[in-house]
């Protein structure tokens, strides 16, 4: 179907073309990204769900729905979903997709087929571990770390289920390559180095990450399937193999990850900030130069996850002093947005709750990581239910909520509809009541001594298991109402172009929803990205209608 | 479909010669930090098992071995001549070295595939008898050649198939004198391919 355009009239990119077919061929980054979104969110749940069935395990102690190796298995998928499915594409396939070409006043990434080609590998990679299900011994029951020589002595299906990891990363470098030359080559005329938004920023560290980082974790998941298809002992010690180099070569990828997991999510709290602030951010080279030396740093200090596994006495000296150089970029930046919204107009609104939510739970990660980061704690709470808190606040309470956030702050300009504001913010405070209440007490257990993965625990564990357990189902009606509140807004109130009278160019310069190839025409940047003076002026000049 | 924006002045899709080299490069380090890996597998077994290593790489043949890398390395400069065949406008000619390179790759293959025919001759080949009594250190030496020169023969096939798919559009004219950056990738992905040989060779043939 072809509609002929009028004057007055424009169409978007939904309306270009119609039809099952044309999205699965589309080359468009913003219906990729909304490809990347119900398919992430399909997986999210899945694994949201698994996270539910296991702490219904560990309300009581002993067996109450789930048999060990059931357990086993369960966690290991929880994990594998919400890693590599979730968290590490989740902001950047999504809403990199979706905005990044807009905020650099570009039509589209530099390689658009590739950039379909790396969904149809996501897809791919989802089915595979999804796949693991079916057939066989079930699902691979090792953790989501595949640590040898149980992942290669195991009958469960670890081999699938690291191809499937190994296909997730391809598909990660092919975005992050995409990403890193559309900067290089596509921003606007104006747009300088540093004139360029905080989420490109963000994403431009996070890409170079994800390209020099994932090659090391898909050679190590080759050599588990080589090991255990072709006989090839590589980590077999009986042959002269080490299963510590195993851990080694995992952490070298996989600590670099939790920066792909993090940096996009600092980048879309540095953009919300400042538009519900209506104030410059503070500090944006420090922003800009602390999400580089994340990324640099991110990558010498793998061995923290490694203090009992039998290092030498300097090596865990060594990077216990560095993680705690990692932290520094970090905690600069939480300054930075704190001092954002030092006497600025607060207008509380629920994509800025969600932005609030992040640093205070992302603090609360950062400081626990601060005790599994230095050396003599971590022998203490290694391995216990305190790690299991720590992550969970890092990646669903930092990761998770700005994720949340994106979508309420990007929501007008996908669809130019807009969610219940109230209803969207009661859905926050239930989530965000229910996610503490999942996780602090995990916290508590680790330092009690709870160990993670079991299916079972000691009866003096019992209070703050039960809580937590009442916690989770908390956090489920909070996401419940969250989605019902968002499915209906698809009906709500028609949005203005600009909604939340931001000052950057994919809301100013843009349609809600935006056209094919978002601009009208190319744009000129003159003005820095958060350049708040006389924005009402700014606004009533350039805004679209 | 002709466009059905307004936005029919924007035109996103130009030629981007630097980007496409550009995104190129960075797909080659995420092959060298592939092998990186497995370099860094190879330098910590060998110092845990430097005896073995030795005795495993005597087990190789050095001139069989050594003409692999001679063969590559004309390989290279046949894709090389291609690629100025095509800057100058002789298709033709481009073709026709993207053949020999070809035929240079099968050459290498074949020669791979005598090795390791030889080597399952003797047993030496993993999964059979021989290969799993072998003795811990010189099991890992054998472990990792396998595993490595494997893996290199896997790109040397992909890299074949991007130079025929390369061909077949310089035919049809889609590459051509003015578009000539596609060659230009296939033969970056052709040269890293021999790079990483280069590595490889003496790593299991000639240090001892
Ligand atoms: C952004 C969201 C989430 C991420 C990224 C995430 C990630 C992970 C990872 C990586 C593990 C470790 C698996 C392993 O040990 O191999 C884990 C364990 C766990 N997750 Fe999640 N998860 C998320 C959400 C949830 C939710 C919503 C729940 C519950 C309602 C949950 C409950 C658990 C529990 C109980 C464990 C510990 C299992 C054990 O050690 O015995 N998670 N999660
Ligand atoms: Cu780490």
């Amino acid at each position: 179907m072809t509609a002929i355009p009028q004057s007055g009239t424009y169409i978007n990119f939904f309306e270009v073309k119609r039809g099952f077919m044309s999205w699965l061929v589309t080359a468009d980054h913003k219906r990729i990204a909304l490809l990347y979104f119900y398919a992430i969110m399909g997986f999210f749940i899945v694994a949201f769900g698994l996270g539910l069935v296991m702490r219904l395990e560990l309300i009581a102690p002993g067996a109450t729905i789930l048999d060990p190796q059931t357990y086993n298995e369960v966690f290991t998928l929880h994990g594998v979903i919400m890693i590599f499915l979730f968290i590490i594409p989740g902001i950047p396939a999504i809403f990199g997709n979706f905005a990044l070409p807009m905020l650099i006043g570009a039509p589209d990434v530099a390689f658009p087929k590739l950039n379909l080609i790396s969904w149809y590998l996501y897809v791919l990679g989802g089915l595979l571990a999804l796949s693991t299900l079916l057939f066989g011994d079930g699902p691979a029951d090792t953790g989501w770390t595949f640590y040898a020589p149980y992942s290669v002595k195991t009958g469960t299906n670890v081999t699938v289920a690291v191809l499937a990891a190994f296909v997730l990363g391809f598909s990660s470098i092919l975005t992050g390559l995409n990403f890193i030359v559309t900067m290089h080559q596509m921003r606007a005329p104006g747009m300088t180095w540093f004139k360029m938004p905080l989420f490109p920023w963000a994403l431009y560290a996070t890409a170079w990450i994800q390209v020099l980082a994932t090659p090391i974790i898909g050679i190590t998941l080759l050599m588990i399937v080589a090991e255990r298809t072709l006989g090839l002992g590589l980590f077999d010690p009986a042959l002269g193999g080490d299963p510590v180099l195993y851990q080694h070569l995992f952490w070298i990828y996989s600590h670099p990850a939790v920066y792909i997991m993090a940096l996009p999510a600092m980048g879309i709290v540095s953009e919300t900030i400042p538009v519900f602030v209506k104030k410059s951010i503070f500090g944006y080279k420090v922003i800009v130069y602390s999400s580089l030396a994340i990324a640099f740093i991110g990558y010498f200090v793998w061995g923290h996850h490694m203090f009992t596994s039998g290092m030498s006495g300097p090596a865990r000296v060594i990077f216990s002093v560095l993680t705690f150089l990692v932290a520094i970029p970090s905690a600069i930046k939480v300054f930075n947005w704190v001092a954002t919204l030092y006497k600025g107009a607060i207008d509380i609104k629920v994509p800025l709750l969600y932005a609030l939510a992040f640093i205070f739970q992302f603090a609360i990660g950062g400081l626990t990581g601060l005790v599994v980061g230095a050396l003599a704690t971590d022998i203490h709470v290694h391995d216990t239910y305190f790690v299991v808190g720590h992550f969970h606040y890092v990646m669903f309470g930092g990761t998770g909520f700005a994720f949340f956030g994106a979508l309420h702050f990007y929501y007008p300009k996908i669809w130019g509809r807009m969610y219940n504001l109230k209803w969207a913010n009661i859905a926050f405070v239930i989530f965000f009541i229910g996610f503490n209440l999942v996780y602090f007490p995990m916290l508590v257990l680790g330092m009690m001594g709870m160990p993670r993965r079991y299916y079972d625990y000691l009866p003096e564990f019992t209070l703050p298991n039960l809580i937590s357990t009442i916690g989770s189902w908390v956090l489920a009606i909070g996401l419940v109402i969250m989605l019902v509140n968002l499915i209906n807004g698809r009906k709500g109130p028609k949005a203005s172009t600009n909604p939340w009278q931001s000052v950057t160019l994919d809301w100013t310069h843009t349609q809600s929803p935006p056209t094919l190839y978002n601009f009208d025409e190319t744009p000129q940047v003159e003005r820095g990205p958060y350049d708040y003076r006389n924005y009402e002026q700014y606004l009533k000049e350039h805004n679209k209608n | 479909m002709t466009s059905t924006t307004l936005s029919h002045d924007v035109h996103p899709v130009h030629f981007d010669a630097y980007g496409k080299k550009l995104g190129m490069w960075i797909f080659l380090f995420t092959e060298v930090l592939l092998f990186g890996g497995l370099f860094l597998v190879y330098a910590a077994y060998r110092f845990l098992n430097h005896d073995a290593f030795h005795e495993g790489s005597a087990e190789l043949n050095v001139v069989v071995g050594a003409i692999n890398p001679v063969v590559l390395l004309t390989s290279r400069l046949t894709v090389a001549m291609s690629i100025t065949a095509l800057q100058r406008g002789d298709s033709k000619r481009a073709i026709n070295l993207i053949m020999w390179t070809l035929i240079l790759a099968g050459t290498f293959m074949f020669n791979k595939y005598y090795e390791w025919y030889t080597k399952w001759e003797h047993g030496l080949f993993p999964g059979m008898d021989h290969y799993k009594e072998l003795p811990a250190g010189k099991a890992q030496f054998f472990n990792l050649y396998f595993f490595m020169t494997g893996l290199h023969a896997i790109h040397i096939i992909i890299g074949s198939i991007l130079l025929m798919v390369i061909a077949f559009y310089i035919k049809k004219g889609t590459i051509n004198q003015q578009r000539y950056t596609y060659l230009e990738n296939g033969g970056l992905y052709w040269h890293l391919v021999d790079v990483i040989w280069i590595y490889l060779f003496p790593l299991f043939y000639l240090i001892i």
